[in-house]
């Protein structure tokens, strides 16, 4: 019996030199003699143990981390093989505080299974929801997602049982569904997480999507920033295609269905949904006018079901389990769980899949456990460049769509970036003008022209000259953003830079010290 | 990778374009299989491909010029993205992006030095938790700080 080493393949990992740790253990392993199998496992998203190495024994895995490479002989002579004693020993990660406080449906097998292997998938749980939705008409597949109360992970938060209603009415000789890989917001990660740690639970959300709207053909548009991540799907997609879960006979569906991973160019827009499609088409990312939805008129004008990764990945768990147990837990109209991504400045950074309704308080200061550099925190910015910073005195605020929109903030895609008290926060309203005006599509004027005007506005505000009058002009123009731009990119740009100067005046005033308040 | 890079050749991105010309809105993977086999996309494909997709070249320019992945010249050197964005700043990423303009004396705006390395900035590698992050000619790196940047310039300074 050979032993059973966990290296993660996850991008986060293998930037810290797993794959050479891989190597350097499978080597070290054949000099001594012992006989091992590497599995390149997903992240379990705890980051800051990362790469973490597992050993698996007769009373679970045992982990080691994070390591280096400069380790690993180290680790070897203390006896990794048989989980032996270490400075980077840390037991089972499974017990540490950041992944025993979690609640993981979504993402309750990565970083736990080989994410190729369809046994591994089977004998976790995986296919329970497809096979139940096989049993179930189209119709019943949409009650058990109404019921779940299941909204888009993508950022807007749209009710994902209404969506998929429209797309199941709308009438059509053929329908499509796209999965939005497109990734861009700074601070999360999750999709790529999922993507390289348990593919097939997009493949099954993907499968059940499709038998529930009517569709024949499904596409996956992934960011070409994560090279790992379409590696990954496409392995994947390859594999249930080879024993036909996917192709003409679809896992045991009477209608055929394949999926295609196309790989975006380096555009932030096309994470906007219309731009996606237009992006798919093969043109330039521009987002389209709305209406028609592209659930009646979407790819090529055929009605098409667009949601993005998390979302499907959340429909397996829910027609396994029910859309009432999903629902069971949550906060106000946030029902179910998300998965939350801690990142910028702070100690325990990582995927955190929790129940909606936990406070920032509780997620940044006792589960992240505070700046890595030990700093005090002053301002989180919540939903990705799009969404608002807060100060400290917001930190109690509940992770929900309403509670966060109540503050003209958002939940988007779960991402949470921490900044110690260095930050310059004129410095980050500049930075969102800055990015909406190298990413606009350019088709809508308030976008096109309205960030480089922001950006004027703040340089001379950060000058000093005439303050108040240009602080005037700026909350003017972010208010013809947020009514006049077409898509979410224009209108949103204003919540990071109206928050910044609400709840942190001080970095807008005459008398500011240029740079960092520190 | 300029090691890579082939030279033009006609036949080659025939070939290509066949093997794509056949997809649902093909433009985009099959431009992206140019720049795998040349390093960019040579002016020469253009009307190549207008002609198989039954596009007007300016399409294909709009399309070239809007995503910031297509190269109209392969790199001669090292290519280094560094990630800009928030996450990376809250982690040190500003200073990281000043020390690399300063050793290698060019701007963050793909412009290439003396030595023929180019910096870029991109928007984010999924890195968040372990910023700041690059990627340095298809290779990823992490947690730039200390000596894992001071090892990172050495390797592109050499």
């Amino acid at each position: 019996m050979s032993v059973r080493i966990f290296v993660p393949a996850d991008t986060a990992a293998v930037a810290m030199g797993a794959d050479e740790i891989a190597l350097a253990i499978e080597l070290g392993a054949r000099e001594s003699g012992i006989p091992v199998e590497i599995v390149r496992n997903g992240s379990r998203g705890h980051i800051a143990i990362e790469p973490l190495v597992e050993v698996e024994t007769a009373v679970g895995r045992v982990g080691y981390g994070p390591v280096t490479l400069a380790d690993v002989p180290g680790l070897i002579a203390a006896g990794l093989f048989t989980a032996g004693p270490h400075a980077k020993r840390i037991g089972r990660p499974e017990e540490t505080a950041f992944l025993r406080r979690q609640t993981r449906f979504t993402f309750s097998r990565c970083g736990l299974t080989d994410p190729l292997s369809l046994d591994d998938y089977r004998n976790h749980g995986g296919f329970a929801g497809f096979e139940r939705a096989l049993r179930l008409t189209p119709s019943e597949i949409i009650d058990e997602i109404d019921r779940s109360g299941l909204r888009g992970c993508g950022g807007a938060g749209f009710p994902a049982g209404l969506k998929w209603r429209t797309v199941l009415d709308a009438d059509g000789p053929r329908k499509y569904i796209v999965c939005n890989a497109d990734e861009g917001d700074s601070g999360t990660f999750a999709d790529r997480m999922l993507l390289e740690g348990d593919p097939f639970t997009l493949i099954e959300g993907m499968l059940i999507a499709a038998l529930a709207v009517g569709a024949s053909e499904g596409f996956i548009y992934v960011r070409s920033e994560y090279p790992h991540a379409v590696q990954a799907i496409r392995r994947a997609i390859e594999i249930a295609r080879s024993s036909g879960l996917l192709g003409e006979t679809a896992g045991g569906r009477t209608r055929p269905f394949d999926i295609e991973v196309r790989v975006g160019a380096g555009a932030y827009v096309c994470g906007e949904e219309t731009a996606l499609l237009e992006s798919l088409e093969g043109r330039r990312g521009q987002v389209r006018a709305k209406p028609p939805l592209p659930a009646h008129s979407g790819l090529w004008g055929r009605p098409t079901l667009v949601n993005n990764v998390l979302t499907f990945a959340a429909a397996p768990f829910i027609l396994a389990e029910g859309g009432g147990a999903y629902a069971s837990v949550g906060y106000g109209r946030s029902r179910g769980t998300m998965p939350f991504q801690l990142a910028g400045d702070i100690k325990f950074g990582g995927l955190f899949e929790t129940p909606f309704g936990l406070s920032l308080e509780e997620l940044i200061d006792s589960i992240g456990s505070g700046a890595a550099t030990g700093r005090p925190i002053r301002a989180v910015q919540v939903g990705g460049p799009l969404g608002a910073y807060f100060p400290r005195s917001l930190f109690g605020t509940p992770l929900d769509y309403e509670a966060f929109a109540a503050l003209e903030g958002l939940i988007g895609h779960g991402g949470v970036v921490v900044f110690n008290d260095t930050v310059d926060l004129l410095q980050q309203a500049r930075f969102a003008m800055e990015f909406c005006a190298v990413e606009s599509c350019g088709k809508c004027t308030p976008c096109r022209i309205g960030s480089t005007r922001g950006i004027e506005l703040l340089d001379r505000i950060a000058a000093g000259a005439r303050n108040a009058e240009n602080i005037d002009l700026l909350s003017d123009l972010c208010d013809t953003m947020k009514v006049g731009s077409l898509c979410a990119l224009g209108g949103l740009t204003p919540y990071p830079v109206l928050s910044a100067l609400t709840h942190f005046a001080e970095d807008f005033s005459a008398t500011r010290e240029s740079g960092s308040t520190s | 990778m300029p090691s890579s890079a082939k030279p033009w050749d006609a036949i080659r991105a025939q070939d290509i374009i066949a093997s794509h010309a056949g997809y649902q809105g093909a433009l985009l993977p099959l431009l992206q299989a140019i720049q795998i086999e040349f390093a960019c996309v040579p002016e020469q494909v253009v009307p190549l491909v207008a002609k198989a997709l039954n596009l007007s070249r300016a399409e294909i320019h709009g399309v070239l010029t809007f995503y910031p992945d297509f190269k109209r010249s392969a790199p001669v050197g090292p290519v280094i993205r560094l990630c800009v964005a928030e996450a990376c700043q809250a982690r040190g990423g500003r200073q990281v992006q000043a020390r690399l303009e300063a050793v290698l004396g060019c701007k963050i705006d793909g412009s290439v030095n003396s030595m023929g390395v180019a910096l870029e900035a991109v928007y984010c590698l999924g890195l968040c938790a372990s910023g700041p992050a690059a990627i340095v000619d298809g290779k990823l790196a992490a947690r730039l700080e200390g000596v894992r940047l001071e090892r990172l310039i050495e390797r592109i300074s050499a």
